[in-house]
């Protein structure tokens, strides 16, 4: 219901470790109206310019904490909050260019009282800059 | 004009879920904004509302407190959800769901509320285990009757029967006004033609609707119409919303402590386009319902894609036709001096309809 607002604008950026770039990160939040419990959030799913990150490569931080997606469904203790824009980061060496891409998130979320898997996905084109 | 009930005013939080979704409302905006326009009774959804839920810390719960003294409002209301799927690959056990039901007790004692929303999946089973605790803290556990449920289903059949075996004070329902749509939501419909629905199926499923027809036969339909998925959509969607005679509520108002006031869309004209309020508040009356009509907004999901959504507007206009319909006196929100009320009411044209 708040697909639309999953990806945030302006948050798309490399990530520098020891003079490297060692992939890129952006702001995502979920697209529920209420908080959920980590062990819940199934997949997050991000593909940049047709090509899609795998799940290995990507970790989640939601107010200070960052774990691995697939370390998600055994946290019982942590929740990403309801709107809260949590950093979604891949790792890619080298990172990605200067300019504008086109960025995709789809989130796969385990929702109790729903017969099948809730969620959402969204589209934008983001600009990262240095 | 009915003066002779005990009927109250009151916002479920959710309402506002677009504004503090994008961090434009403040928690305390809302209770502040409940209280200005005489909806004293606040619903509250931790798991929405409350950052560090379960476990907010004391600070969190002093504030409440202050805010529910400052702006003379009362908590009434706490919605639980039962995330009985929080291990993968397992549905929870019975004792499992029973302490996370009775950890949502505590929090809803913790914050003043009288009544706990149990979310429709809550199996009577984890209602029977929880109802004397409860009692105990003098709280209510109410099923939502949510659509497309209502109380001939065989779900709340079994819920029916432990509350009737039991005879406990702690269970009930809170029924949702969504299981009286009376007319398909315009929302929804020009939410499909925007997506790319075409208007003759659109019209199809709007008709059959509110025609009270065949809407389960519509997929079938829909399918050898050659319908794209938002047409499909749009199907699906008219099987989920129900109209029931409100009259039904009659039977059950023993158990009835609450009242969820969905709606979907306030027109210019002061109504509540699909869901005829005229019609129910009467019934409630009539049943003796003492409780509070608990304002659920939900049309900002249909209308986000176009307009910018005014949740405030919206839950006003459904308490200026509360009041209406009550036989409060008009413009009579409490607290709030008759200039602000009138210059509320002239604001009435805006994005939202």
């Amino acid at each position: 219901m708040f697909d639309k607002y999953m990806i945030v604008e302006d948050t798309l950026r490399n990530v520098v470790k020891d003079d490297r770039v060692t992939g890129f990160e952006l702001g995502v939040r979920l697209p529920y109206y209420r908080g959920l419990g980590l062990s819940m959030v199934e997949d997050v799913q991000v593909t940049v310019d047709g090509e899609t990150a795998p799940g290995s490569a990507v970790s989640l931080t939601v107010h200070g904490n960052t774990y691995k997606l697939s370390e998600l469904p055994g946290i019982f203790d942590d929740r990403w909050e309801m709107g809260e824009v949590a950093t979604v980061a891949v790792d890619k060496p080298g990172g990605l260019g200067r300019g504008e891409h086109s960025v995709a998130v789809r989130e796969r979320l385990r929702i109790s009282y729903m017969p099948v898997p809730g969620g959402g996905a969204d589209q934008k084109v983001l600009t990262l800059r240095d | 004009m009915n003066t002779a009930h005990q009927i109250k005013r009151g916002v479920s939080f959710y309402s506002y879920q677009e504004e503090c979704f994008l961090k434009k409302m403040s928690l305390e905006d809302c209770v502040s904004e409940a209280a200005s326009i005489g909806a004293l009774g606040i619903e509250v959804i931790p798991e929405q509302s409350i950052t560090g839920y379960p476990d907010p810390g004391e600070a969190f719960y002093r504030t409440w407190d202050g805010w529910m003294e400052k702006y003379g409002t009362t908590t009434v209301a706490t919605d639980l959800f039962l995330d009985t799927k929080r291990y993968p690959g397992r549905v929870m056990t019975l004792d499992e769901m029973t302490e996370s039901v009775r950890k949502d007790l505590d929090i809803a004692k913790r914050m003043g509320a009288k009544h706990v929303r149990a979310i429709i999946n809550t199996p009577p089973e984890v209602m029977e285990a929880c109802a004397s605790y409860a009692e105990k803290l003098g709280l209510k556990l109410l099923l939502e009757v949510h659509a497309p449920f209502h109380y001939e289903h065989p779900w709340v059949i079994r819920h029916l029967e432990v509350m009737h075996r039991l005879q406990s004070p702690a269970l009930g329902f809170m029924p949702d006004m969504g299981t009286f749509v009376e007319r398909f939501p315009r929302v929804m419909s020009d939410r499909a033609l925007r997506d790319g629905a075409r208007p003759h199926l659109v019209e199809l499923a709007v008709e059959t609707y509110n025609n009270h027809g065949d809407v389960h036969g519509l997929m079938d339909t829909f399918n050898y119409m050659g319908a794209n998925p938002v047409e499909q959509g749009i199907a699906r969607l008219s099987t989920f919303l129900t109209w029931n005679d409100p009259r039904g509520m009659l039977e059950h108002m023993p158990l009835i402590h609450h009242i969820q006031a969905k709606f979907y869309e306030m027109t210019d004209e002061g109504v509540e386009y699909s869901i005829p309020y005229h019609k129910i508040i009467p019934v409630l009356i009539e049943g003796g319902y003492n409780g509070y009509l608990s304002s659920e907004y939900e049309g900002n999901r249909h209308i986000q894609d176009i307009f910018e959504v005014d949740s405030v507007e919206q839950v006003r206009r459904q308490h200026r036709m509360f009041e209406r319909l009550l036989g409060e006196d008009a413009g009579a929100f409490a607290g709030v001096p008759a200039g602000a009320t009138a210059g509320a009411t002239a604001q009435g044209g805006n994005s939202v309809r």
